[in-house]
């Protein structure tokens, strides 16, 4: 099948061209994304990408895969591509290339960092752990398993627009992950930040974050709950 | 965390344009109904009869609200699509300064516009 991958090397291309490589796949079965790719890359070794543990836990493959953005370890060639098709890779969009598929991610870790994503509680510790009750705990379902691979943020457009202002979808499910948190004191301090018209507010709702989510989760419910929290604190 | 400093915000918080946004929005679609069902309900529709419903009071009052709201949503519109595309990732050094000439010429529009549509509702 063939294969279109951009490739950009900053130190010695004066701007990114497409690479057509036809690569032979079994018939019999249908691959993912990943597996095509290696097998470009077993043609011309040349060519650069993040992978690591290849089944969707790691979070290091997430690329634009014919136009949406996805893990290509978990990304059946059959979906992303249809038979008789061209598979066309590029790198995540609005990030700066550091090499082929390969971005610059500072700005996207940046704006996880900016909501603290760590538990803050200034209460004495119990002696054992602190309690949640079942109900609580289910409040965190759907917010912790996101992997970082920052398929939602960088095909968001706010982001893209703002990445150095708007949090952005993947920031933004944690912060309501720890707002969320029974065990967290630090909520009223956590939203006081939130509350400019960049950080939360630029989201527009579009939900590209949630239909492309590997892990199915959905930021757009998050930063509704943020707004609610927001409009109960502010008002 | 960084201050994101917003000087030509409506309401310099996110939270209070979100509010005021919406707020304008449920204003215009009941302006919006109310024109609508004078224009279809009224028998005889002509000059006279409409500049006799625009001319009572709760009419004047509900298109100054209308006209302050209209003004409110455009401005938190038109702000955040400059911030959005008139900047310096966008058209380079010069973003800064494209920015704020769109944002003067569409607060003097606005305001040219309000104090004009003051006139038309409440001039007599």
């Amino acid at each position: 099948m063939l294969v279109s991958i951009y490739r950009y090397n900053p130190e010695q291309d004066s701007k990114p061209a497409m690479q057509n490589i036809e690569v032979d796949v079994p018939a019999d079965r249908d691959l993912m994304v990943l597996d095509v790719l290696e097998l470009a890359k077993a043609k011309d070794p040349s060519i650069s990408y993040r992978r690591s543990c290849r089944e969707g836990v790691c979070g290091s493959d997430g690329m634009n895969i014919n136009g949406v953005n996805g893990l290509a370890c978990i990304t059946p060639v059959s979906r992303a591509a249809g038979p008789g098709r061209k598979l066309v890779l590029r790198p995540l969009p609005g990030l700066p290339v550091i090499r082929d598929l390969v971005v610059d991610l500072t700005q996207f870790y940046r704006q996880f960092e900016k909501v603290k994503p760590w538990l803050i509680n200034d209460e004495t510790p119990p002696a054992i752990e602190r309690l949640q009750s079942p109900e609580e705990r289910e409040k965190l379902d759907g917010l912790y398993e996101c992997i970082l691979c920052a398929c939602c943020s960088t095909s968001c457009p706010s982001f893209w627009w703002n990445p150095e202002k708007f949090i952005g979808p993947a920031g933004l499910l944690q912060a309501y992950r720890f707002l969320a948190d029974s065990r967290d004191t630090a909520t009223a301090e956590r939203l006081s930040e939130l509350d400019d018209p960049f950080s939360v507010f630029r989201c527009r709702g579009i939900m590209n974050c949630v239909s492309v989510c590997p892990k199915g989760l959905n930021p757009t419910r998050a930063i509704g709950h943020i707004r609610s929290m927001l409009l109960r604190q502010g008002t | 965390m960084d201050m994101v400093v917003n000087a030509t915000s409506l309401g310099r918080s996110g939270l209070y344009d979100w509010l005021i946004q919406r707020a304008s929005a449920l204003v215009l679609l009941a302006y919006a109904v109310c024109i609508l069902g004078s224009l279809l309900f009224t028998q005889d529709l002509d000059y006279a009869s409409w500049r006799a419903q625009f001319g009572a009071p709760a009419m004047q009052i509900f298109s100054l609200i209308a006209l302050l709201s209209l003004c409110a949503h455009a401005w938190i519109g038109i702000w955040t699509v400059t911030t959005d595309y008139l900047n310096e990732a966008h058209l380079g050094r010069a973003g800064t300064a494209i920015r704020l000439f769109t944002q003067g010429v569409c607060a003097l529009l606005t305001l040219i516009y309000l104090l004009w549509g003051v006139r038309i509702f409440w001039g007599g």
